[in-house]
């Protein structure tokens, strides 16, 4: 990768190694506070230059879809939440879809807004805990406190919700647990409205920086052949000029009711995925608006429902639950037995915040998967590093890991 | 008599299923449904032997030789604009058949369609390895062989991936454990202290209800506990466990209800 010759020019440039092979291999991590988790990075360089690198993962791994085999579907919820803990609900949401649709089954229209709501708020959540990370391994302390200020508020929204800060299990299949609680369109609504002077003052502390500048342009840029071919997906592709978004290109829920940009760059490198971030976090804002709208339009035409009627498959309301034998029974078995889906095989993507998350499960009719393959999309963006890292500098590895924004939660499941 | 247990397949099961219970079957409709994947078929089919091939959720399902599956991703990815693979893996039919079934999950961004590429493999088969045409399979590859043993010819770095290098055995297989096997259970006495430590340093504590220090009787003797094992002779001395210094904690101020400020609203 070219770098601009006054920039990096390392302090000891007049200093030259005289053995045949001067090849010196770093081990990052994987304890190192920029490696976002447990990455371990192999590092074989040449003065400051890398010439080869070798990601290790595997140091978070738990085994999620060995997990996954032997637990019915609902016992399988919480468990996705320990994957992206950066946005739980969006893994949640994930699974949920991909149930639904193996099994066939229709959510209501409010469950679906407040599904929509609770996936945006965590794009929001994600995207700021990005940029607080990315902001603070450059060195950009302010930003770091900034972002994760921003973040507590909708953290506290969502607390407020399903009483958890980071592993919501806040979906369930078939819809949502519960109604959203009577400060949650208020508070968003404030918070929603500080929004675009917050991003506003990350742009003025970052966007003209000098520091955040040399980290960031020209480097780590990833070219379209690379990203399509290491399978990126989310933000890593569109800043390498595939303007691909599951949003809107295969909706879920109610994703083509809404408007919203998709944006892209052409660029490729960190600077390039900074922006999108930023802008990605306007648009989120815009979904948002449109869905408290769309919530309100719900409460006034009555509909309550929110979760789905299959007495196969999903219990039924506790209202009936309390009052109906029937329903009980079912209750009972559903609990206890866990549901059967047909036998087949679904693989369903989402936009989480990272990218690409997909569910492949294969069910051969019995209460637990029989295969059940989570497709992260950090997996491959930690993959990428193989190929992207050669030819950079060693400070150029913390802002790639950066931008790349991986979580180890979910490379290594 | 003790209950017979298959071992080919130690994940759980149902401990209830109904005599007449027949499971229901997702649905599947004709390749000719959907135009365009029509036309990915037969492209596919004027070039490789296609065994079956169906839509399913909509996305299209294609079973196809083991031997193939280089050249039709090549197909696939050149003429037919599938240029991501999104995932791969395994699923083990081992107690079944005796057969791995391989699935390469395939996008296409133009057409905004997906293709689920399937074959399958005998036990101890190798796999053709598609590195060379999607780097992302290197990464994936070396995840099925990991978790399956199932190895990829012609990968440029056949190694574990998530499971430490020196682990034996392959975890996702039907015949693996949940819990882990023997050397699961050893892995890491063995290899810090050697087999020889294993009668001193005993299993591994896996029972996270256990208790260590008082059994459970002395739940309800709260400041009087003994230790485990010892009688009770009804002397004990009290001794309060406090989590809050006597003197008060450095900096920290003892909560005062009159002069603290409840926050409604934490964005005033």
């Amino acid at each position: 990768m070219a770098q601009v010759k006054n920039r990096l020019t390392p302090f000891f440039e007049n200093i030259t190694f005289e053995r045949d092979d001067n090849e010196l291999i770093l081990n990052f991590g994987p304890q190192h506070p920029s490696a976002h988790g447990q990455l371990r990075l192999m590092l074989h360089l040449q003065q400051e230059q890398i010439v080869k690198a070798h990601p290790d993962v595997g140091y978070l791994h738990r085994g999620m879809e060995k997990m996954a085999e032997n637990m019915i579907y609902n016992e399988f919820m919480p468990t996705t939440d320990r994957m992206d803990y950066i946005a739980s609900s969006s893994n949640n949401y994930g699974f949920a879809l991909a149930v639904e649709k193996l099994i066939g089954v229709e959510v209501p229209r409010r469950a679906k807004v407040i599904r929509m709501m609770l996936l945006e708020i965590n794009r929001l959540m994600s995207h700021l805990f990005w940029l607080a990370t990315t902001a603070l391994d450059i060195g950009a302390m302010t930003v770091f406190l900034y972002a994760f200020r921003e973040r507590e508020y909708l953290m506290d929204i969502i607390e407020g919700y399903c009483g958890a800060r980071l592993t919501h299990a806040a979906i369930r299949i078939g819809g949502v647990p519960l109604d959203i609680q009577d400060s949650f369109l208020h508070q968003l609504r404030v918070f929603l409205n500080k929004l675009p002077q917050n991003i506003k003052d990350y742009e003025d502390l970052l966007d003209s920086n000098r520091i955040w500048l040399m980290r960031m342009e020209e480097v780590g840029t990833i070219s379209t052949e690379m990203a399509l071919s290491w399978g990126c997906t989310g933000p890593m592709l569109r800043a390498s000029g595939v303007a691909w978004d599951i949003r809107k290109e295969e909706p879920y829920e109610l994703y083509d009711e809404v408007e919203f940009r998709v944006p892209y760059s052409d660029k490729g490198d960190n600077f390039a995925r900074y922006r999108i971030y930023m802008e990605e976090m306007r648009e989120s804002a815009k979904i948002l608006y449109q869905c408290i709208d769309m919530y309100e339009k719900c409460v006034k035409d009555g509909e309550t429902e929110l979760m789905a009627h299959a007495p196969k498959y999903i219990s039924a309301p506790k209202l009936d639950i309390m009052t109906q034998n029937y329903s009980l029974m079912q209750h009972f078995v559903l609990v206890t037995q866990g549901m059967r889906p047909p036998v087949g095989e679904v693989y369903v993507a989402t936009e989480s915040p990272k990218g690409e998350l997909g569910f492949y499960i294969y069910s051969d009719g019995g209460p637990y998967p029989y295969r059940l393959k989570l497709r992260a999309p950090s997996f491959w963006h930690t993959g990428i590093l193989t190929d992207l890292l050669p030819g950079h500098y060693i400070p150029d590895v913390v802002s790639i890991i950066g931008t790349t924004n991986i979580v180890f939660g979910e490379v290594d499941r | 008599m003790r209950a017979y247990k298959p071992k080919d397949n130690v994940q759980a099961k149902a401990y209830y299923t109904d005599r007449y219970y027949v499971a229901p079957q997702v649905p599947k409709q004709d390749v000719a449904s959907d135009e365009v994947f029509a036309a990915d078929l037969e492209a596919i089919k004027a070039k490789f032997e296609v065994k079956d091939a169906y839509i399913q959720v909509g996305q299209m399902v294609v079973y196809i030789n083991p031997h193939d599956i280089y050249g039709v991703l090549e197909l696939m990815r050149d003429e037919l604009e599938y240029t991501q693979l999104s995932e791969m893996s395994a699923i083990d039919w081992l107690a079944k058949s005796n057969q791995f079934e391989i699935f390469y999950q395939m996008l296409s961004m133009t057409k905004r369609k997906r293709i689920r590429v399937k074959y399958f493999i005998e036990n101890g088969q190798a796999v053709d390895s598609v590195e060379k045409l999607f780097r992302s399979a290197d990464w994936a590859e070396r995840e099925m062989y990991d978790m399956f043993g199932i190895e990829a010819n012609g990968h440029p770095f056949m190694k574990r991936i998530l499971m430490p290098y020196d682990w034996q055995g392959h975890p996702l297989l039907k015949t693996y454990p949940l819990e882990g096997d023997e050397f699961a259970a050893w892995y890491e006495v063995d290899k810090i202290y050697g087999k020889e430590a294993r009668d001193i340093i005993g299993p591994e504590l896996r029972d996270t209800a256990r208790v260590d220090r008082y059994d459970s009787e002395r739940f309800a003797r709260l400041g009087f506990e003994v230790p485990k094992g010892t009688e009770i002779t009804g002397n004990e001395e009290r001794h309060v466990e406090s989590y809050q210094e006597e003197g008060g904690v450095f900096l920290i101020k003892k909560y005062d209800k009159e002069s603290s400020v409840v926050i409604d609203d934490p964005q005033r």
